[in-house]
């Protein structure tokens, strides 16, 4: 099992979701975060003149998913959230122990 | 005079109006602070609000409009409101009860020293900013309405104009703020020009609009008669802060885009203005004195900004700048047309009422950062006016206050 982790524009989480649907994959956390890469920062306006915010509003999809299915998913994801412009995101895998759903008390793959 | 029922209406209306304008402050100031000290900022106007209703009917409203004292100060007469009672008084809005103006003046004095708070926010100490408010009341504001308002004050004897309170309320908060921001210092992070973003620009808007609402019981109410002469000052501010919203937001415009803080900020720069004119102008002059207020008080923002003083949300450059051109505009543009307590200003040939404008800036501005100086000294060296490092990095909510103004993981 391996759990991606998705980087996003937030206009992009409704067409990731759809794509991860299609894949067979219902689930998902997505949390509201904040950061940057190279895309740089956001140029506000004070009452007079400007501030520059370095952090950037995204969202993190997290979605875990069974090894073979790895690289379907990725490629499902990236297009679905690329524009082509900087700031489109990054997406990061992580190998998963183990895994439980709650309700039923099932291990392992059984339960994602 | 006997009581007249419609005056004395109108006079606790304005005198409830002005009330909300301190929650209105509190609100403005609150959302423009980050949101680890939204709550310090809105408890120091609150705090502000209890703190001078209570003083000024033990001794404040004695010190400004009790019987004069060579000029200076009133006297000690009407401590505790003794003789201030259901009958009008001889000498000030003589149509209604003595304690309708008295309360209706309690409330000016409190927005005064509210506005000050927004110099110093999000790394003063509580307590001290509390002592410092209750010296400067005592210090400053009483002698200062004493001298423009109060009978026999010497200002008034000689003939400066201010109608709702440019100098008193404006002048003397704004130029307070400056001093006093400068005796605390910058924010950490000001210097290495640290974001600091405004955590609720709604909630500063939604200050803006009980600004403006209840700036109609400052201004009109200050006619102390309902009728004409609260008309035509209820129409002159109306006219300045929409002449002042519009103007600023086509200068954020022309910088970039149009900005709701933008257009909130000129609404109050252009009210605070027009509140030394209302009653001495005709209304279609609240056009010039309206622009002419967004005009200086952003480019007294850009210069503040540029010199590197923290003085945070601006008092100086909104209140203490628009109230300058306030009263000099009172002196351009007065005439004994709109209110014949009044006088003619420049336009109407009357040049001496520039001078005596210019004496009363001068005045103000010497007396209240001088004063404003000496106490800040004062609670500094005994009390300390900062916040420690941490106290501070940790937000003035959680360590001056134990609370938060957004809590809980649960929704």
């Amino acid at each position: 099992m391996k759990k991606i982790e998705a980087i996003i524009r937030e206009e992009k989480l409704e067409a990731v979701r759809k794509a991860l649907e299609t894949s067979g994959y219902l689930g998902m956390t997505v949390s509201e975060v904040s950061g940057h890469g190279r895309q740089g920062g956001l140029i506000l306006q004070w009452r007079v003149g400007e501030y520059k915010v370095d952090f950037l509003p995204k969202l993190k999809v997290e979605v875990v998913v069974l090894d073979e299915d790895v690289s379907r998913i990725l490629n499902a994801i990236t297009a679905a959230a690329r524009t082509g412009e900087m700031g489109d995101g990054k997406i990061f895998v992580l190998p998963v122990e183990d895994a439980v759903r709650v309700r039923t008390g099932e291990e392992g793959e059984n339960a994602i | 005079m006997p009581v007249n029922a419609a005056d004395t209406a109108w006079l606790l209306i304005s005198a409830a109006l002005v009330m909300l304008m301190t929650p209105g402050v509190a609100l403005f100031y609150g959302g423009m602070v980050r949101r680890k000290n939204i709550l310090s900022t809105i408890m120091m106007s609150f705090a502000v609000l209890a703190l001078v209703g209570l003083l000024w009917v033990l001794y404040g409203y004695s010190l400004s409009f009790g019987p004069d004292k060579w000029g200076i100060i009133g006297g000690l007469d009407w401590v505790g409101l003794r003789t201030v009672g259901q009958e009008p008084s001889s000498v000030y809005a003589t149509t209604v009860p003595h304690l309708a103006f008295m309360i209706f003046q309690a409330m000016f004095a409190i927005i005064t020293v509210a506005l000050i708070t927004g110099a110093v926010v999000e790394r003063i100490k509580f307590s001290s900013l509390f002592l410092f408010s209750a010296l400067w009341l005592t210090v400053v504001y009483c002698p200062i309405a004493h001298w423009v308002w109060g009978s026999g004050g010497w200002l008034a004897k000689l003939g400066a104009l201010d109608f709702a309170g440019g100098a008193v309320v404006h002048i003397s908060a704004g130029v307070s703020a400056l001093a006093l921001a400068i005796l605390v210092g910058p924010r950490r992070g000001f210097r290495e020009k640290e974001p600091m973003e405004p955590s609720n620009i709604p909630l500063v808007v939604l200050g803006a609009g009980l600004l403006w609402f209840g700036w109609f019981g400052f201004n009109a109410g200050s006619a102390l008669t309902s009728g004409g002469l609260a008309a035509s000052a209820f129409v002159t501010t109306n006219t300045s802060a929409a002449a002042a919203a519009t103007t600023w937001m086509i200068l954020s415009w022309i910088y970039r885009r149009p900005t709701l803080l933008g257009v909130a900020t000129g609404a109050v720069a252009g009210l605070a203005a027009v509140t030394p004119a209302a009653g001495f102008v005709s209304p279609m002059m609240g056009i010039p004195i309206g622009i002419g207020a967004a005009v200086v008080c952003y480019y007294c923002m850009l210069l503040r900004t540029r010199r590197g003083i923290d003085e945070s949300l601006d008092v100086w450059a909104v209140h203490g700048m628009g109230g300058t051109w306030g009263v000099l505009a009172t002196g351009i543009f007065a005439s004994v047309a709109v209110n014949s307590a009044g006088a003619n200003g420049l336009l109407m040939g009357n040049a001496m009422q520039l001078l005596k404008q210019l004496a009363g800036i001068g005045t103000v501005w010497v007396f209240a950062f001088g004063a404003t100086w000496v106490l800040g000294k004062l609670v500094d060296v005994t009390m300390g006016l900062r916040v420690s490092t941490v106290e501070e990095t940790v937000g003035l909510d959680i360590s001056q206050h134990g609370e938060r103004a957004y809590g809980g993981m649960l929704r």
